[in-house]
């Protein structure tokens, strides 16, 4: 399943970059008071960007009402913009070929980067991040961050996840041996 | 501040590629049951970050930040986020991770995900009697939940039973 060419630069054992993940979240609660979490920056980019392009349509004014914080641009917004840079740069930096490839069995299923398979994309990250958003975590906030501080909420959230994308997997993609 | 927020995001967007998780079929065979990546990097990712963030906390140094336990929006979040997740084949913070390595289906979920973004603070307003539906038990965590049933039997306990 996992392509077997040698790359250079530093371990990709997962249990070396878990490490790094810790070690890269404890430092986050030491220097920024808060831990590693993506998506209540799309949050507050959404409220930012209704409130100048689109008030009206947005109902922005009734959300900020709502809400006891104002959106700001912060450092969670810069950590969602920090993280395709850093992205590209490791992937550089080890001179990966750049490679447009996906999941065999979702292109089995989609296609490859078709039309199909770009507005399924578009659909499942809307999806993901409207629940996202209800749940106020994902994978990082929740399933990393949240689970490191045994809070309550997301040690409901993430096994709720992963059963239920599990469950979704099987049911798109099928068994799929391979 | 937002300097602090950049770097940290480089280095986890570079964690993020090193460990191969900005892979659509890395995220697919973990739920698939083929492939545990994802479960043996975030499960060291908590064993190292919760040692590191309780002894900040024992020192002093931080405090927990912990998100609160809204019933609906927790469980109804969470059974949304899966069934777009396994549509996606990734996470947001792979996602954005696989922008970096120019992946097509990654730009177009995360057109995907602000525009999820969008549609909930278009709803938000629908969406509170949701959110709070089954009962809001606060910004709870396990230990503490623990620590206040040990005080409250020692208690019990120390009036004589």
């Amino acid at each position: 399943m996992m392509s077997a060419q040698t790359r250079s630069g530093p371990s990709r054992s997962p249990y070396v970059v878990g490490a790094g993940l810790g070690i890269l979240n404890t430092l986050a609660f030491l220097t920024a008071k808060r831990g590693l979490g993506v998506t209540s920056a799309f949050e507050s980019t959404a409220a930012l960007a209704g409130r100048k392009v689109a008030p009206d349509l947005t109902q922005v004014n009734s959300y900020l009402k709502a809400r006891d914080e104002a959106p700001k641009i912060d450092w969670e917004t810069l950590l969602a913009v920090g993280l395709p840079i850093g992205s590209f740069l490791a992937a550089r930096a080890s001179s990966e070929p750049w490679s447009d490839d996906t999941s065999p069995q979702r292109a089995q299923r989609f296609g490859a980067n078709g039309g199909t398979s770009l507005a399924v994309s578009f659909l499942g990250g809307a999806l993901m991040m409207f629940g996202a958003r209800l749940a106020k975590g994902c994978t990082s906030g929740h399933g990393i961050t949240g689970t490191s501080q045994l809070a309550l909420s997301s040690l409901v959230f993430t096994p709720l996840m992963f059963v239920t994308a599990g469950i979704a997997v099987r049911a798109l993609y099928g068994r799929g041996e391979s | 501040m937002r300097l602090l927020g950049l770097m940290t995001g480089m280095a986890f967007g570079s964690l993020l590629q090193r460990g191969k998780l900005a892979r659509q079929d890395v995220i697919i065979d973990q739920f698939a049951l083929r492939d545990a990546r994802v479960v043996k990097t975030m499960g060291t990712a908590v064993a190292v970050g919760a040692a590191g963030i309780h002894a900040l906390v024992a020192m002093g140094l931080t405090k927990k930040d912990v998100k609160p336990m809204k019933v609906g929006g927790v469980a109804g979040g969470a059974v949304l986020f899966g069934a777009g997740l396994a549509l996606f084949g990734y996470c947001p913070g792979t996602s954005l991770a696989a922008l970096g390595e120019g992946r097509r289906d990654a730009m177009a979920g995360v057109l995907g995900m602000l525009f999820g973004a969008t549609a909930f603070v278009r709803l938000y307003p629908a969406l509170v009697p949701l959110i709070d539906a089954g009962g809001d038990f606060g910004k709870l965590t396990v230990r503490r939940r623990l620590l206040e049933r040990s005080q409250a039997s020692n208690h019990e306990l120390a009036r004589g039973s």
